[in-house]
Parts: structure tokens; C-alpha cells; sequence
């Protein structure tokens, strides 16, 4: 999205930049456009909601256990330990949300990094960087992933890193292909006439015209980071209680659904409507970006 | 062609060798070992245990003999189960897995390729449009939000279904498990075979048979699917992944006695042993899907060709 915004300098006699008619694009698509919206509202909520509720998410109260929603002042009712699942929530979605921007991060830095080295290089360089990623692609990686959290036990620092490392690999194939297609063009031609160096090429001229489809792949990969994080978090491997993310939250919910299904089902559905709009903006963007795909 | 399979199968061998290396590095890198408990064992019966197993020996000397043991097909002793090996415990709870797997594979085929083709062929109407609704939530709930949920509702609430228990593969049991390791297959599946669809029935060949008088059922059916699904064979090794990280979900949700549960519990228990083998039964069972996809897209599709 931000390159979006970077890209379009405004000149005198204002032209339609191909970003205008993406973005045009993008703003027809109502659905993208209403889960955007969302999706802000989610990340405010996230970032300030916890600071607004006067219940910490860490806080016990005896008076409050098994509060149903509504009742004495908690929005969304109380866990087993009377703490409030609203202000659990909301640093949950916090939490989660946070990892699915940073594991990305990661992911991105890598995976651009990555494949425009390979594509820019080519020949031999390239063949070896590519197939040590499909040798990557093709092994078990959500049990190296289970085995580096019980190693290394479950600090939150790992989680980012060893999500973003298994999710690099799809955005270096997808780097490398648009590398390959833009190293011959006429400008990557002038700049290597000007002398510019190899390194400057790619930081300069490559990587930047390569962002729109990196940018349909980041909206697409957050998502996936999440459902990962919070898949580890059920399994009693990702973020350790009494710290809250989606999936611990999911996964007590579930222990203690026959005597207070809220537990299960508020997170759940903050779950499924974060994913949801991540996915339907990462579709808007692709169709707005690359219309020939649909 | 056998060429081919020989060159991949050769390939796979580093590939294993890699995944056992990196796994049997990571598992002693752990804190802990298999042997620690709350009551402390004697120092003398300590050294006895770890000499019994060969931990006591250097890590490298340790590694090389896991892979001679491997190379000759013997994944050793488990180190928390004492009277059983690797090879039983695979032996006995594979089976529970398998049986998991393939019919959840089986279900997302059938039920997502008939939504996939329904949508394509009433492209922008009612059915499609509730078809791709279907696709999306199917992406975005987890199997961990799915299974749950119809517990609750359908086995806790109506009673319909056993909540949870393997019960020897009971029709019954397998419902629930297999619905909710289905749902995210089904809904990639059904969203492949649509866009497939779609683009081959604009193609010339199809407006040929149309021409010649077929009837829309034969020509979907003989013509069409076959092109419309090649997009689905490719997608088969990631499936598999899908349905193995989802089994893991599953299984400890229905407290079924398959291999994913045992991976999670060896891994905390540091049964080194077990946690080897099993990663190395997952990742021969992806390289081989994966062999086998590429295998299969080349005998549906004759453009495709093995180098």
C-alpha cells in the first residue's frame, strides 16, 4: 500500500499512471475497499482498546469467574479466572496482529532479497539458489518450526523468526519470476550503461518496480502468518499465558466451551474476520494491480 | 519416464538426509533430555541409562550411528515408551492417520471438484456465488475454530456424533475429524477447479464439441473436467501438507491415537527417537506426493514433459 503512495508523484499535466488505475481499481472493488476499513478499525482497536478498559488482560478477578457477556460491566463476559475477555481480546488481536507484521517483515526482506539476487544474477547462481528452495519447499517445515519452539522454548522473538523464515519462500519464487522479466528492460539497460553497479541496480531500479505483486503477496502472507502463530499457540507451543494472542485465546476457549461457550466464540470470530479481510483486500489488490488474472 | 522417477528418487535421498540432520540437531539443541523427571535419578543410574541408549557418547558419534541405523532401516529404540521401538510405535498409529488423511483427501476432492464445476458452469449467479462464499470461509476459519464449534454444536448440543475417541475407525467417529480436515481443502479445491473450468470452457476444442452436437453433460464430463483439473494435481503436495499440519490440529482435538498427536508429546518429552522418525515418515510421504503429482500431471497432460 505504501508503495502505492510513493509511486504516484504528481506532474503538471496530471496523466494516469498505471498506480492511478490500480488504485481506481482497488476502490471499485467494495469489498476490498469495506475490509480495509475494517482492518483499521481492528488495528486502532488493538493498538489503543486496551488502554480505554479499565480491566487489565492479566487481571484476576474472584468476584468475576464464568461472568457471562453483559453481565456486571464485562462487555464479553470472564474466563475461568474471572479475568475480562474483552481486554484479552483486544491485546490478543494486538499480539497476533503484531506477528503477522513482523513475521512478514521478515519474510519480505528475505524473500526479496533472495530472489532478486537469484533472478538479477541468473545462470548458475540462480539454478542453486532456486533449487535449495524447492528443496526447502518440499520438506515437513511446521515440524521444524514445532521442534525450534521446543528448543528454543517459546520466546516471542522466535515465533516472528521462525515464521517469517518458512514464509519467505513463495515471495522469492514470486520475486525472482518478475526479476527475470524486468533485468532486461531498457531503463535496467541505462542504468547499467550509466555505470551504476550491480548492487545499486537491483536496490534501485529492480526492487522497487517489482512491489505491486510483492505488495498483493504481503496483504496474502499476514493472514497466513496469523493462522501459523495462533496454530502454535494451540498447540500450547506459540505465545505462552497469561500473554494472550488469537490462538491462545481459541484454544482455552475450546477446553472451556461446554460451560462458557463466549470463550470460544468472540475470539473465534475476531479470528475469522481479521483473516477474512486480509484476504479479501490481498484479492482486491491483485485484481486491481495484475487485471489480467481474473 | 523411469529415467525420470530414478533422477527424482535420487534427489530425494540428499533432500532426507538434510531433513535428518536439521531435525536431529534441532531435537539435541533442546533443553533437557528424555531421562529428566521431578525425582532426579541416581547419578549411577543415570550414566547406566544414557550408556544403554549411546547418549552418553559424543554428539557427532551419536549422529553418525543414527544414520547407519537409518540407512539399515532401524529408527531405533523409543526412549519413553522402553519396550517398544520407533518402527512399532509408527507401525501402531500410522494406520489412524492414513485412514484420516485419505478420506479427508477423498471427501475434499469429490465434494470440492462437484462445487468447483456447479460454479463454473452457472458462473455469476446464486450458485456460484454461494460456491465462492463457501471458498473464502473455508480459507479463513482454522481447523482449530471449525472443530470446536461442531463439537459443541453437533456432538455436545444434538448429540448426534461422539465428541470425541477413534473407537477402531467407527463411521461415526470419523465424521466430525474428517468434516473439519476436509473444509479448508474443499474450499481451495472447489476455487481451482472453478478457475480451471472456467478457462476451459471458453476453449476452441470445447466450442468444437459443442458444434458436433454433444450434450453439455458429456462434454463436461469427458472434455472439460479432465483439462479443468490439472491446475488440482499440482496442488496435491501442498494439500498433503495442509492435511499434515491439519491432523496435528485434529487429532488432538478428537483425541485420536495418530501420529500427530505423538509428535507434539514426543517432541515436549524429548523422545528423540520418536520425534526422528516421524518427521522422516513426513517428509519421505511429502517427497513422494510431490514425485507423484508431477508423475500424474504428466500423464493427464501430454504437453507436460519430464526433464
Amino acid at each position: 500500500m505504501s508503495a502505492m503512495g510513493t509511486s504516484t508523484t504528481a506532474q503538471p499535466p496530471r496523466g494516469r499512471s498505471l498506480w492511478d488505475d490500480a488504485r481506481a481499481r482497488l476502490l471499485r472493488n467494495r469489498a476490498a475497499v469495506a475490509s480495509a476499513w475494517v482492518l483499521a478499525a481492528l488495528v486502532l482497536a488493538a493498538v489503543i482498546g486496551p488502554w480505554l478498559l479499565p480491566f487489565g488482560y492479566d487481571q484476576v478477578d474472584k468476584q468475576a469467574v464464568w461472568l457471562p457477556p453483559l453481565a456486571g460491566g464485562r462487555l464479553l463476559g470472564c474466563d475461568a479466572l474471572g479475568r475480562d475477555l474483552l481486554a484479552r481480546l483486544l491485546v490478543g488481536l494486538r499480539v497476533s496482529l503484531a506477528i503477522g507484521a513482523v513475521a512478514t517483515t521478515v519474510s519480505l526482506v528475505i524473500g526479496v532479497a533472495w530472489g532478486a539476487t537469484a533472478g538479477y544474477l541468473g545462470g548458475k547462481v540462480d539454478e542453486l539458489m532456486m533449487r535449495l528452495v524447492d528443496v526447502l519447499y518440499s520438506l515437513p517445515f511446521i515440524f521444524f518450526v514445532i521442534l525450534l519452539m521446543v528448543a528454543f522454548g517459546s520466546n516471542i522473538v522466535l515465533i516472528f523468526v521462525a515464521i517469517g523464515a518458512v514464509e519467505w519462500l513463495t515471495m522469492s519464487r514470486i520475486v525472482r519470476g518478475q526479476t527475470l522479466t524486468l533485468k532486461h528492460r531498457e531503463f535496467v539497460e541505462a542504468a547499467r550503461a550509466a555505470g551504476l553497479g550491480r548492487t545499486a541496480i537491483v536496490a534501485r531500479h529492480i526492487v522497487p518496480n517489482l512491489m505491486g505483486p510483492v505488495a498483493v503477496y504481503v496483504t496474502l502472507t499476514i493472514p497466513a502468518v496469523i493462522l501459523a502463530e495462533s496454530f502454535l499457540s494451540f498447540l500450547g507451543l506459540g505465545v505462552q499465558p497469561p500473554m494472550a494472542s488469537l490462538g491462545v485465546l481459541i484454544a482455552q476457549g475450546a477446553q472451556d466451551m461446554e460451560l462458557a461457550p463466549w470463550l470460544l466464540v468472540f475470539p473465534s470470530l475476531v479470528m475469522v474476520v481479521t483473516l477474512m479481510c486480509f484476504n479479501f483486500l490481498g484479492d482486491g489488490l491483485r485484481d486491481a494491480i495484475d487485471p489480467k488474472d481474473r | 519416464m523411469l529415467r525420470y522417477i530414478g533422477r527424482r528418487l535420487l534427489i530425494a535421498v540428499p533432500t532426507l538426509f538434510l531433513v535428518i540432520t536439521a531435525a536431529f540437531f534441532m531435537m539435541r539443541a533442546a533443553p533437557g533430555g528424555p531421562f529428566d523427571s521431578d525425582r532426579k535419578l541416581l547419578p549411577e543410574i543415570e550414566a547406566n541409562v544414557l550408556a544403554k541408549y549411546g547418549l552418553n557418547k559424543p554428539l557427532g558419534a551419536q549422529y553418525l550411528d543414527y544414520l547407519v541405523g537409518v540407512a539399515h532401516g532401524d529408527l531405533g529404540p523409543s526412549l519413553k515408551y522402553r519396550d517398544k521401538t520407533v518402527l512399532e510405535i509408527l507401525k501402531q498409529n500410522y494406520p489412524v492417520s492414513l485412514k484420516l488423511g485419505l478420506s479427508a483427501m477423498l471427501v475434499a476432492t469429490v465434494v470440492g471438484v462437484s462445487l468447483g464445476v456447479a460454479a463454473a458452469l452457472r458462473q455469476n449467479r446464486m450458485v456460484d456465488n454461494l460456491v465462492m462464499a463457501i471458498a473464502i470461509l473455508g480459507v479463513c476459519i482454522p481447523t482449530f475454530v471449525t472443530a470446536p464449534l461442531l463439537v459443541l454444536a453437533i456432538a455436545s448440543k444434538l448429540g448426534w456424533l461422539p465428541t470425541a475417541g477413534w473407537n477402531d475407525g467407527a463411521l461415526p467417529n470419523l465424521v466430525l475429524p474428517v468434516t473439519v480436515l476436509a473444509l479448508p481443502q474443499i474450499a481451495v479445491i472447489s476455487r481451482l477447479t472453478r478457475a480451471g473450468m472456467i478457462e476451459v470452457l471458453r476453449s476452441n476444442y470445447i466450442r468444437t464439441a459443442r458444434a458436433k452436437g454433444l450434450p453439455e453433460g458429456v462434454i463436461v464430463r469427458r472434455h472439460a473436467l479432465r483439462a479443468a483439473i490439472l491446475p488440482l494435481v499440482s496442488y496435491l503436495g501442498p494439500a498433503c501438507a495442509g492435511l499434515i499440519t491439519g491432523s496435528l490440529v485434529v487429532e488432538r482435538i478428537f483425541n485420536l491415537p495418530g501420529l500427530g498427536k505423538f509428535f507434539v508429546i514426543s517432541a515436549l518429552q524429548r523422545d528423540y527417537t520418536v520425534v526422528m522418525g516421524m518427521v522422516i515418515v513426513y517428509a519421505a510421504l511429502i517427497l513422494l506426493l510431490n514425485l507423484l503429482s508431477d508423475l500424474l500431471q504428466a500423464v493427464l497432460d501430454p504437453r507436460v514433459r519430464l526433464a
